[in-house]
This record gives C-alpha cells, structure tokens and sequence, in this order.
C-alpha cells in the first residue's frame, strides 16, 4: 500500500514516539541491571549509563553468600510457589461450586463475595485478627490469608460457565459426581486461564511486603521483597551485611572499597526482580483473555 | 429438600468451606469495628474495654490532620485515575495504528514489564533517578540547562503528588492498554472499510470510528475505578513518602497505621478505618445508580 507523504510524517511520528516510551520504561531497569554489574567505587564516580564501565560479579557474590538475602530469596519461592499453588486449586474448586445455579444460597455467597471487594475492616481490626489466630510469625500468614481471590473466582466462574454444557451432562449421565466431573473434564479443559491466574497470584505474591512487614519479624520468615525495604529504608547495606559479621571475604572486600551501598542494592534489586520477570513472557499470549474476562464481566 | 441437600453434597463442600475462610478474612475483622466505640486498651482487649459512644468520631471530624490526610487521599488517587485514563487510550490508539506487528509487540511487551515489577524496586527506582546527587533527572535538567542547581525532588511536598501520579503511570500504563486494544480489535471492519472509501484519513477514522468505539467501555470502567476512588492503595504512598512530605504523602490508612501503632491509640484509628469504608459503599452505590442510568449496566 502507497503512503501519501501525511500519512508517512504520521507513522514516523507514532513509531517515534513508541520507541520514546519504551526507551523511558526500559532504561531506569537497564541502568539497575548496568549498576549491579559495575564496579561500586567506579560507580559512584558517576556516569555509568548504558553499559558497565568496569565489569564485575563482586556485588552478586556479596548478595548471594549473605545469609539473609540467600534466606529471604527461599522464603519468597517458597511462599510463592505453595500460595500460587493453593490459591489456585482453592479458588478453582470454590469457582466450580459458585457456577452451579443449583447450588443451595448462590445468590447469598455470591453478595457476600461482591460487597468484599468495596470494604474491609481496615487494618487494625486485620492485624489484631491475625494476632489473635496466632497467625504472627508464621509462614500460614504469608499464603493463607489471600487464598481465596473474589476476582478470580469470577474470571474461573464466568470461565466454567461459558464451558460447552454438554460435556459436563455426559460425564454426569456417565455416573460421575460433581466432584470427579471437576477433575476429570473442567479442569483439564481450564489450562489458559490456570495459566494466566497462575501468573497474577504469583506475582502478587511474589511482590508483596506489606503484609510481611506486618506480620513477621523472624528475619528466618522475612520475603525477599521486603528485607529489600529494610534495606532502602535504612540504606544501610554496608552497616547490615558488615554486622552480619565473621566472614572473611566480606572484610575483604569493604576493605577494598570497591562495593557501595548502592551498587549492593542494585544487585539485590535483580535477584528479587528478574525471576518474575523471566517468567512473564512465558505466559503473556494467555493472560490478554484473563484480563479481559476480569475487567468486563465483573 | 433434604434430597436437594443430598444431591449436591458435593457441589456445597466445595463451596462451603472456602466461603467460611473467605468469611474468616474478610468479614470476622468487621467485628473489630466495635474498637471506634471503645476506648480500647490491648490489655483489656474488647471484651473489657469501655465504651465511649461516638467520641472518637467527634475527635475525627474536629482533627485538622484528617481533612488534609482525606485531600492527599482524594487527590491522589484522582489524579491516577485520570493520568491512567488518558494514557491507556491514547497509547491505545497509538498501538493500533503501528503496522509492523513486530515493533507492535516488542513496544507492548516492554511496557508491561513494571506492572510485574514490586512497588518496592519501583520506588527504588523512582528515588534514584530523582536523587539530588547523581539522580539521571537531575543530570538530564542540569545538561540541558534547565536548572543550575538540582532539584531536591523528595524533601519538598509539593512535588509530592506529581511524583507518585507519575510512578504510577509509569507502572501501570502498558497495562491499562490491554483492555482498550480489545476492544478496538474488535471493531467493526467494515466501519473503517467504508471510512476509507469515503476518503478519510487515519485522524479522521481514530476520531470517528476507533474513540467513539471505546466509549461505553472507557466509560464503564472509569465508573468503575470512581467507586474505588478513596480504596486506592497506599503502598506507593508508604515507599515514597518521608518526614519532609508527610503533609502530601500521608493517606487516611497511613494516618489509622501511624495513630494505632506509633501513639497506641487503635481506637481513633479504626475510627479512621470506618469513615473510610462508609465512604467507600457511598460512592459504590451513587457510582452504580450512575452507571445503570448510563446504560445497560449493573456493577453487580
């Protein structure tokens, strides 16, 4: 197709202007990723932009053999992994049950579900909940309290309805429970929208602080994502990893001066960062359809 | 109907349980509510405490602190919605008019990388590049000549709402676009078909065609999001803020947090908490009289 000379000034522009935009989104990531890999004390003379000026592993070795940081990246696996696990299977069955228009007091669960999304107690009457379960200081609170997701089960609701009614009718006729017709023929059929849930669960998981900022304060129970507000907030990695103490290679190096504060947070700053990101691409073609379904038919 | 029961055995304890942890999280806290009404003590807990009728509400409506609290709350999470409206639409249509499919989902995929990305390294990021002392913005305006001297970005309040509006822009505007790119996917064709014909341009068929095309869904969700208006988060504000913006930066669950764990009094700030979900279903119901009047809609 021939482009008259507007049109091409118009898509010069357009294409301009992305590529503006996703320089802006990207560079402040890139240059973090720059930083991790540079030498501190070179660092901090300034001007490390696009590519390390003196290329090092040192900041990683310092992150990864700290204690805290090794012990806060499992904590965040872990929770990750067994919350998204759970949360899904939790928030599937419970969905299934809900897209039954049988199902005895639907319509009472189902406002009981909405009215959660617009209010909640607040957080006071929220921590002393918890604190009352004796729920405070224990990895339960870290996966257990956002198990069941309202917006989710609506995504897997709408989901299960929208399934070929047939299907499930012959499994039934077939001698097959509710139940067993959930995990032989709903569930086998539900792999993109499992997937791209899976996705948002974990990410949410994976990035929350908040709550462990509340609740934990065993540093052995403490995410990665928040021992890194520790960090930020009191910036002072040095002083922290320094009275962690007894290691002779860490002695070395702040001898040598040649890691910062910053360039430390930088690297932490990757390792809490690039597994969710190594992830996502994996899952971007399924997750449009969740999006929309959540946003839509709600 | 006992056969009823017994027919779906199955169906309620898939149910059932789940609603009662659901319950457990989200409701057994309403019970706390009672604290507002209380001069609660955490020794006497409750149970023991004495009730003090509506005194600490009293206090809430007398309290300067909280109207500037509710403004920053209000403001702030005005100004997201707006930016964040704006923005995916625009980016929206700028995306469909990209031909080259690749170049189309290399720019997508990119920017919806900081939606996946913690708060926490965000607004790391974010007082980074906004530092006095080698932040790239401060570098970037003093090249260029803008300024002689850097800006301290994070010490003055009044840049405040500015910088949390444009963070989260920044985080959530690829993927705010999403919906809206649907939407336009699934325009009529033959609109733009008959559009060409008739010789329009591109501006004139994004004017006629595309835009009014994503009205009723623009329009739906910004309903939407105005019933969550004074629900907005306060994570961003908790990162970003410090003891030199409190005055811009502190929202209305800040200010419960702070008065119930740094003063000890948890009765004012459940108080607190209370005002702000009464609000909230006040806003839900004018926002879904609206949106029913407004078409065929109900939000639930």
């Amino acid at each position: 197709m021939r482009l008259s000379p507007s049109e091409r000034v118009f898509q010069t522009v357009i294409y301009v202007l992305l590529a503006l935009l996703s320089f802006v989104t990207l560079y402040p990531f890139w240059n973090s990723l720059v930083i991790s890999f540079n030498l501190g004390s070179d660092t901090s003379l300034g001007g490390v932009t696009f590519w390390p000026r003196s290329f090092t592993l040192q900041n990683y070795e310092v992150v990864l053999r700290d204690g805290r940081i090794a012990q806060a990246f499992l904590v965040s696996v872990a929770r990750t992994a067994a919350g998204t696990a759970l949360s899904i299977m939790a928030t599937a069955i419970f969905s299934y049950g809900m897209s039954k228009a049988e199902l005895i007091g639907r319509k009472y669960y189902m406002i009981f579900c909405i009215v959660t999304l617009y209010f909640s107690g607040g957080l006071i009457p929220y921590f002393l909940l918890i604190h009352d379960l004796g729920m405070m200081n224990t990895f339960w609170v870290l996966i257990v309290p956002g198990m069941i997701s309202i917006w989710n089960m609506i995504i897997f609701r709408t989901f299960f309805k929208e399934m070929p009614a047939g299907l499930e009718e012959s499994a039934r006729i077939d001698g097959c429970g509710y139940f067993s017709t959930f995990v032989r023929i709903v569930l086998p059929l539900s792999g993109p929208v499992i997937a791209s849930l899976s996705l948002f669960v974990a990410v949410n998981l994976w990035n929350d602080w908040f709550s462990a900022t509340l609740f934990i304060n065993n540093p052995k129970l403490v995410p990665i994502q928040s021992l890194l507000q520790e960090i930020m907030n009191a910036n002072t990695v040095t002083e922290q990893l320094r009275s962690q103490g007894g290691s002779n290679f860490l002695d070395k190096i702040f001898q040598a001066r040649t890691v910062t504060t910053k360039s430390l947070t930088m690297a932490t700053m990757m390792v809490a960062t690039i597994p969710i990101i190594a992830v996502y691409p994996f899952v971007q073609r399924h997750f449009v359809k969740g999006v929309l379904v959540g946003s839509l038919k709600g | 109907m006992y056969r009823k029961w017994l027919s779906q055995y199955q169906l309620l304890l898939m149910s059932i349980p789940f609603m009662a942890l659901l319950i457990l999280f989200t409701y057994v806290p309403l019970w706390g509510w009672i604290m507002a009404f209380q001069d609660y003590s955490l020794s006497k807990g409750i149970a023991g405490s004495p009730f003090s009728g509506f005194s600490h509400f009293a206090d809430l409506f007398r309290d300067d602190r909280f109207y500037l609290v509710l403004r920053n709350t209000m403001v702030m999470s005005g100004l997201s919605l707006v930016a964040d409206f704006v923005g995916a639409i625009a980016l929206a249509l700028l995306l469909n008019e990209v031909r080259a499919r690749f170049f189309k989902r290399t720019v997508q995929t990119i920017t919806y990388i900081p939606h996946f990305v913690s708060w926490v390294v965000m607004a790391n990021i974010v007082l980074g590049s906004l530092s006095p002392d080698g932040g790239i913005v401060n570098d970037v305006l003093m090249k260029l000549g803008f300024i002689d001297e850097p800006i301290l970005f994070m010490s003055k309040g009044s840049w405040f709402w500015a910088i949390h509006t444009m963070a989260g822009f920044w985080k959530e505007l690829g993927w705010s676009t999403i919906i809206y790119l649907a939407v336009i996917a699934g325009l009529n064709h033959d609109l733009y078909e008959a559009a060409d014909v008739d010789g329009a341009g591109r501006f004139q068929k994004m004017w006629h065609i595309s835009i009014p095309g994503l009205m009723p869904t623009a329009m739906l969700l910004l309903i939407l999001a105005t019933g969550n208006l004074i629900n907005t988060g306060y994570e961003s504000q908790f990162l970003l803020g410090n003891g030199l913006n409190i005055d811009y930066s502190q929202v209305l669950d800040l200010y419960a947090l702070d008065y119930s764990f740094s003063i000890g009094d948890y009765s004012y700030g459940v108080a607190i908490s209370v005002f702000k979900s009464a609000i909230s279903i006040l806003l839900v119901v004018s926002v879904n009289m609206a949106a029913r009047r407004f078409g065929d809609f109900k939000a639930f």
